[in-house]
């Protein structure tokens, strides 16, 4: 085995436990703390496929902006009071519901996936900003672009919700 | 390839304890700058001139009562100056601190590691960082700590944006994110600073928030939150949360060298004639006199401004430097499409 296949199975094994303990922590922070700790897992995962620039864009965003506000909103709630209110059947029901189907996309996509067409990571440029940056610009100009106006209609609707005020 | 690699961690180690030792006597520099700005001599009992002071106070650190309150996380609450550190420390990994060294024909980059995406590894550092204090503040089950806590986060989350928005400008002129190269592009004197100095303005507000340094030090701020996130550490644990400060200020001021003022280049450097390893040297304490300047920068600040209120702080963040540092990236952006 080489060091970056002991790499894989080290931060494979990491995520996987940092997920389940943040879906079985009693304490809110400490579940979001676990989800941090999954984020960096994987971001270490995509440097191991050379893709410097996803793991980098993968920490700013999630672990340094995303799960800071989350973190900032436990605090704020202050959820420290370990409650277990018993939940009502239907939801139950709902969440196995969603929860299979997310299943099914899985299976799906697994289905797909040939692994004869597995192509060595060192070899595959692609996750360089360099090349990144020409694929999306080139390839797929429309599609990026639609995507910022989703982002922009999506932060005009917080500051709307988030306005006390009638308009 | 050994060779390599044993030079790598040399290189790493000494930087390691340069930032250490630059991070220890700049609180004794900032204790006399202090005494210089009221008026008075600063520490001068330890040692000539008080240089031993430093060691005193970190031998003081060391020996005093550790104290953890009943009701604290622990775990967290141990976790989190140790971030605070080990995050202060992973940034300059990636700053280059001079030219090549050339041994036996063979190039060693004076620098620990050229990523090619330099600039957004240091960005990622910065945003993890606010989780030592978050964590911290959390962890000690303190009102005072929370609130000194949730301040240093949503404080940081404002200015990241404006100080990312600030550097683009600087990434669009270079079309490189590796320090290496945007050191490179400044040969001689085509510092950034002339063509950005809007950008370098955003950046340095940005970088005081981003350190908790005064005028900006509301995380901690003393006159209404007792000590702010560290308000219940004590011994070395608070130790580290004031000694992570001065590292990230010296940190900061490197990166703003690299990114604004040339990095290791100074003027005249390809006249004088030098060798390349003389020259790796002299760049090398080139940038240590920027930094020290900045360091400077920093203390003079924190001695002469009064502290800003948070509404202040927010408002300043997101109504005056975002909306400039996007003008400033747009206005970039027309001249150099019409340079083209």
């Amino acid at each position: 085995m080489t060091f970056s296949s002991y790499l894989f199975y080290f931060l494979s094994i990491l995520a996987i436990y940092s997920a389940v303990m943040m879906l079985i922590s009693k304490k809110p922070i400490h579940s979001v703390l676990y989800l941090t700790l999954t984020f960096f897992s994987i971001a270490g995962h995509y440097i191991l496929l050379n893709a410097q620039f996803l793991a980098i864009v993968h920490i700013i965003v999630y672990a340094g902006a995303i799960m800071v506000l989350f973190l900032f909103t436990v605090m704020l709630l202050n959820l420290n009071t370990e409650e277990h209110s018993p939940k009502p059947v239907f939801v139950k029901l709902i969440a196995i519901l969603t929860g299979g189907l997310l299943m099914i996309v899985f299976i799906g996509i697994f289905r797909g996936y040939d692994l004869a067409v597995f192509q060595d990571p060192a070899l595959s440029q692609i996750g360089l900003v360099k090349n990144l940056g020409k694929v999306l610009y080139k390839e797929y100009l429309l599609p990026f672009e639609l995507s910022s106006i989703l982002f922009l209609t999506a932060m005009v609707g917080a500051v709307l919700l988030g306005k006390n005020e009638q308009i | 390839m050994t060779i390599y690699i044993i030079y790598k961690t040399i290189l790493a180690s000494v930087i390691l304890i340069i930032s250490l030792l630059v991070a220890m006597y700049s609180t004794l520099i900032e204790r006399k700058m202090a005494g210089f700005f009221q008026d008075r001599l600063g520490p001068d009992r330890a040692g000539p001139w008080g240089l031993f002071q430093p060691l005193a106070d970190g031998i003081k650190l060391f020996f005093k009562e550790e104290f953890m309150p009943n009701t604290a996380d622990k775990f967290l609450y141990i976790l989190g100056p140790s971030l605070t550190m080990l995050v202060a420390l992973l940034t300059s990994a990636a700053i280059p601190w001079g030219p090549s060294f050339l041994i036996n024909g063979k190039e060693y980059p004076f620098q620990v590691a050229d990523i090619n995406i330099g600039i957004l590894y240091v960005f990622a550092i910065v945003s993890i960082g606010v989780y030592g204090i978050m964590i911290g503040g959390w962890a000690s089950n303190n009102k005072y700590s929370l609130l000194g806590a949730i301040r240093a986060s949503s404080q940081m989350i404002s200015y990241e944006l404006a100080m990312s928005l600030a550097i683009i400008s600087i990434v669009m002129m270079t079309g490189s994110l590796s320090l290496n190269d945007i050191v490179a592009q400044q040969k001689g004197f085509h510092w950034n600073i002339w063509y950005q100095p809007l950008a370098f303005l955003i950046f340095l507000i940005c970088a005081f928030a981003e350190t908790n340094r005064s005028p900006f030090d509301l995380p901690e701020c003393e006159t209404e939150l007792v000590g702010g996130y560290h308000t219940e550490y004590s011994s070395m644990k608070l130790g580290f949360y004031l000694f992570a400060e001065y590292i990230n200020m010296f940190i900061s001021g490197a990166v703003m060298a690299t990114l604004f003022f040339g990095g290791y280049n100074f003027p005249f450097i390809d006249q004088l004639g030098l060798s390349p390893n003389i020259l790796a040297i002299a760049g090398f304490f080139i940038l240590m006199t920027k930094i020290t300047f900045f360091g400077f920068v920093f203390m003079w600040v924190r001695w002469t401004l009064p502290r800003f209120r948070y509404d202040q702080l927010m408002r300043l963040g997101w109504k005056t430097l975002i909306p400039l540092a996007i003008l400033n990236m747009v206005v970039t952006g027309v001249v150099i499409l019409l340079n083209k």
